[in-house]
């Protein structure tokens, strides 16, 4: 009787038993992939005596102890290194949506010579490892004197350099109908305006895709900042939840949570607010890929 | 204006000309970007490939001795091949295997699927922040959680998972299983894409579930697998931060953990070996660049796409 039920049921409408079966297998699985992220929330709000002992989801109290703890406990507050977080990442957004628009539009829509090498290049250096070109770029930004600031981060972004959304820009700008643009060259719109005032306004959800991505992977990015940012006043919240580990072993499980919590937060809160654009964004890469 | 004229007169190649202008000028960023950070670099890193360079001194020709080291004497190189090896070939299995299975728990006519969908994909949402790693150190440790469950369960009392040079590359290994919303979720976009009427008309002809799993489901589902296996095991050698940060930065206990990633990290950052560093990342490439060449072979005789019937 299950048998018909499952995936790809036969044609004919699937059992109720068989439903049921799927719905209590979606539903155990759903607990067992979110339990150890909702004992960490549970736990950052336990008292530290009461972490190890105590496998439930439901904290005692409701006390921010550790979260103000955890905001002070190193020599930087939590506020600086979340705003360095944040300035890195809204600027790489910036950089990632201006240039990579610019470059996929050419791609896209204008033919000019050598297009189709570029294009090819391009989409080798999606396959690229970044290890590569990593201890040249370093060397070069230590003799232009960008270490510990946060220009190697963000500048090489506002140069194009994410393969992955030019391309999925091409994708959608290809999808959209030339006619537009053939009736504002008649009507003697250049290149320039038929990008800013046609295509962008139509890419609304790409842009809106590339940006959002662009955040989270910021946000969450702990290598790039682990080679560039050296001093404490300048980290960002990977960086300081990093140093954190390192000066508290293990003592301070409680603030550790709070502040892994608090760095998780936004993350969250994006795919409460951008779920659809999100998924989307993932299926799109891979179908055609 | 006179560019209008032209294009009426003879289309495609004088328009080619006219947009040649704002077409370099749009890529110009791109094309700064390529040669400064990618095109120069990659050159670059191939020639340090060749040298010893520790930042302080100019970089001095060494010929292949870089090579001729890694290869003959250089036991930590093998190591870290080796875990890295080992690792994706045991994770990304896993994640597609649970990826595809819950994908098709969820396809077709299940109420709640979006929302499912959507707790199914948190955990991917956190991919390698240090957030989670943080977690995953308390959780597999003596008294973490895991064997607290296990105590509670069975009663046994398990060992510290990260400490034992054992297991700590399962703890890895789990925590990148744990993160299979990504290809769950392309899954589940090709899985859409195959019409019902197939299964109808197999289940007509008695074709038993699993006889349709194998003969519909999984030769449609082809190029997205293919796409999946390509994907998921470049991003497994580029995996890095969550051994950095439950080991701690050693890839222990005893280089248990120490991926390839890491130990280059280490080459270059921690003993500023760079010259030695550029030739384990050229490495990696040729490595990155077989594996996939191969697998685009393989994918020959598996895989057909739709325009090709």
């Amino acid at each position: 009787m299950s048998a018909e039920a499952g995936p790809g049921q036969v044609g004919s409408e699937p059992t109720i038993v068989g439903v049921i079966a799927r719905h209590v297998l979606l539903i155990a699985g759903s607990v067992l992939m979110l339990y150890p992220l909702l004992w960490m929330l549970a736990s950052s709000f336990k008292p530290e005596a009461g972490i190890f002992s105590n496998l439930s989801l439901i904290p005692p109290s409701l006390n921010p102890k550790n979260y103000i703890d955890g905001w002070n406990a190193l020599e930087v507050s939590f506020s600086r290194f979340y705003w360095n977080s944040f300035l890195i990442a809204i600027l790489v957004v910036i950089g990632n949506v201006m240039s990579c628009s610019l470059t996929a539009y050419a791609f896209a829509r204008l033919r000019f010579r050598g297009r189709n090498i570029l294009f090819a290049l391009m989409m080798m250096t999606l396959m690229l490892p970044y290890h590569v070109t990593l201890i040249p770029q370093y060397v070069l930004f230590l003799n232009i004197g960008w270490i510990d600031t946060i220009l190697p981060l963000v500048v090489p972004k506002f140069l194009a350099v994410d393969a992955f959304f030019i391309f999925l820009m091409v994708q959608f700008f290809r999808g959209l109908p030339r006619e537009l643009d053939e009736a504002a060259k008649i009507d003697g719109c250049g290149p320039w305006r038929i990008y800013w005032m046609i295509i962008l306004p139509l890419s609304k959800p790409v842009l809106a895709t590339a940006a959002i991505f662009s955040f989270l992977w910021t946000w969450n990015d702990f290598f790039g900042p682990l080679i560039y940012l050296n001093d404490i006043s300048r980290y960002t919240v990977p960086l300081a939840l990093r140093a954190f580990v390192d000066s508290t072993g293990t003592s301070a499980w409680g603030q550790l949570f709070a502040m892994s919590t608090l760095a998780i937060a936004p993350i969250f809160l994006f795919f409460l607010l951008f779920q659809r654009l999100i998924i989307r964004g993932v299926a799109m890469s891979g179908l055609k890929g | 204006m006179n560019g209008v004229r032209k294009a009426q007169t003879s289309p495609a190649r004088s328009r080619f000309r006219d947009e040649d202008l704002p077409g370099y000028l749009f890529m110009a960023p791109w094309i700064l970007g390529f040669l400064l950070f990618t095109l120069g670099p990659t050159l670059a890193s191939l020639g340090l490939a060749f040298t010893k360079f520790d930042l302080l001194s100019p970089p001095q020709w060494i010929g292949v001795d870089n090579f001729t080291f890694m290869f003959t004497q250089d036991q930590r190189f093998w190591n870290a091949l080796r875990v890295t090896f080992v690792y994706l070939l045991l994770e990304v299995p896993l994640k597609l295997a649970f990826a595809l299975a819950i994908a098709m728990a969820m396809d077709k006519g299940i109420r709640g699927g979006d929302l499912y969908r959507a707790l199914f994909y948190v955990p991917s949402l956190l991919g390698g922040s240090v957030a989670i790693a943080v977690l995953w150190r308390q959780l597999f440790q003596g008294d973490g959680v895991v064997n607290q469950v296990l105590l509670w369960l069975f009663g046994v009392q398990g060992p510290s998972w990260i400490s034992n040079p054992e297991t700590s590359l399962y703890t890895l290994v789990i925590l990148a299983v744990w993160q299979f919303g990504s290809p769950m979720i392309i899954f589940l976009a090709g899985l859409r894409q195959i019409p019902a009427e197939l299964y109808e008309a197999a289940s007509i002809d008695g074709a038993t579930r699993w006889k349709q799993f194998w003969r519909i489901t999984l030769p449609l589902l082809a190029p997205v697998l293919f796409f999946n296996i390509v994907f998921q095991t470049i991003e497994a050698f580029k995996a890095f931060t969550p051994a950095f940060i439950i080991s701690g930065g050693t890839g222990g206990p005893v280089d248990s953990t120490l991926f390839y990633t890491l130990y280059l990290y280490q080459e270059a950052f921690a003993h500023f070996r760079m010259g030695y560093a550029s030739a384990l990342a050229w490495v990696l490439l040729v490595i990155i660049g077989v594996c996939t060449t191969l697998s685009f072979l393989a994918s020959k005789y598996w895989v057909f796409y739709e325009d090709e019937r």
